[in-house]
């Protein structure tokens, strides 16, 4: 699926710039693109290396038992094939409570881990398994209570009251969210491994 | 009030997430500064992992910005976001927001500058920008970490999470603001 909205990405554009005869700004593109990808994955080696350290010490600080036990009930119902006790579940729960409380940065390195320990989970291999495009849902849809990037965007702009969105938002939420799970087990069933 | 509640929350969040970890792991009288680094050394591999796939996707969507084709397509799916009530305005901010989110932030803040921050328009896209994610950035990041590459059914069901968060602000926020 990616492969082929990649394809249709890059060939429409090549199609487009021959189109408008503006063949020059390709090759360019091309190379800043490249570098910033580098850039993007250079910039994420402090934060994952620094929060991957501190998840190894919430796992040894008994804090993550806090939080398995307050999203357990939910988390169960969402992932009733990952064990209850183990490092796919405690990875996943600390990805969607950062996610919920908005630290977007936070979360990334704890969503990874979870599709890693997901990974050992899947006997599909390069396939992704159902627990896994679950997880994608439920990241990709958003489960921000607390917009905080949003807000500071408002404040700089010059809203009256940048927070006057949060209840808006969280509606919003919702709607995309409950789209997404719901969207994930009708196309389940349809789309085979 | 509430913004300052939710700042606060913001500024405080992460420093009490590490003080309860150390605190936590002294608590346990684990070692500490050996788990730290245990964990931390996981951090670089797993990002130079991703290059492949961030220099793939980023140099296509560039391209297809760059081109122009973006524009088109904004304009090509005009009349499906017309029939939704999503505002011609905000039209490039749903194009782009499954695809890049530096790039969709930088058109919400466009979009701001121009309608301002507190018409419906700028709520609209506020609220767009905050109930969705960068759908393909996601996608790519966490399947790409762990060499997934056949991913079901996860794109199309991000991108239709994202129409319906769009929808829902359009519709909410005419409701509260409207």
């Amino acid at each position: 699926m990616i492969g082929y909205l990649w394809a249709a990405l890059i060939l429409l554009s090549f199609l487009t710039a021959a189109m408008r005869g503006d063949m020059a700004v390709i090759t360019p593109a091309i190379f800043s693109a490249a570098e910033s990808g580098v850039k993007v994955a250079f910039g994420l080696i402090g934060t994952m290396t620094f929060w991957l350290g501190i998840m190894k010490l919430l796992e040894s600080s008994g804090i993550i038992k806090l939080l398995n036990r307050a999203l357990r009930p939910l988390a169960r119902l969402l992932f009733p094939k990952v064990p209850e006790e183990g490092p796919a579940m405690d990875a996943i729960l600390m990805n969607l409570s950062t996610n919920i409380l908005g630290l977007g940065n936070a979360a990334t390195p704890f969503g990874i881990k979870a599709m890693e320990e997901m990974q050992k989970l899947n006997p599909h291999g390069r396939t992704a398994s159902d627990e896994m495009c679950t997880f994608l849902a439920l990241n990709t849809s958003s489960i921000t209570l607390v917009p905080t990037t949003v807000m500071a965007l408002r404040a700089s702009a010059g809203a009256a009251n940048p927070a006057d969105i949060l209840g808006s938002t969280v509606l919003a939420t919702l709607c995309s969210t409950l789209v997404a799970l719901l969207m994930d087990r009708l196309l389940r069933k349809k789309v085979k491994r | 009030m509430l913004f300052r509640a939710a700042t606060f929350v913001a500024v405080w969040l992460v420093p009490l997430l590490i003080a309860a970890a150390i605190i936590g792991s002294l608590r346990m009288r684990v070692n500490l500064f050996d788990r730290f680094i245990e964990g931390a050394r996981e951090g670089f591999a797993i990002s130079v992992r991703l290059i492949p796939y961030l220099v793939a996707m980023l140099v296509a969507i560039s391209l297809f910005q760059e081109s122009g084709a973006m524009e088109i397509l904004a304009r090509g799916l005009a009349p499906l976001l017309e029939r939704l009530k999503i505002p011609a305005e905000v039209l490039p901010l749903a194009v782009m927001r499954p695809l890049s989110g530096s790039a969709s932030l930088a058109i919400g803040v466009d979009i701001m500058s121009r309608q301002g921050a507190d018409t419906l328009i700028g709520r609209i896209a506020s609220t767009m920008i905050g109930s969705t994610e960068t759908t393909l950035y996601i996608l790519t990041v966490y399947f790409g970490a762990v060499g997934v590459y056949r991913s079901r059914h996860a794109l199309p069901t991000g991108l239709l999470a994202d129409l319906g968060g769009f929808v829902a602000a359009v519709v909410v926020c005419r409701l509260i603001f409207g």
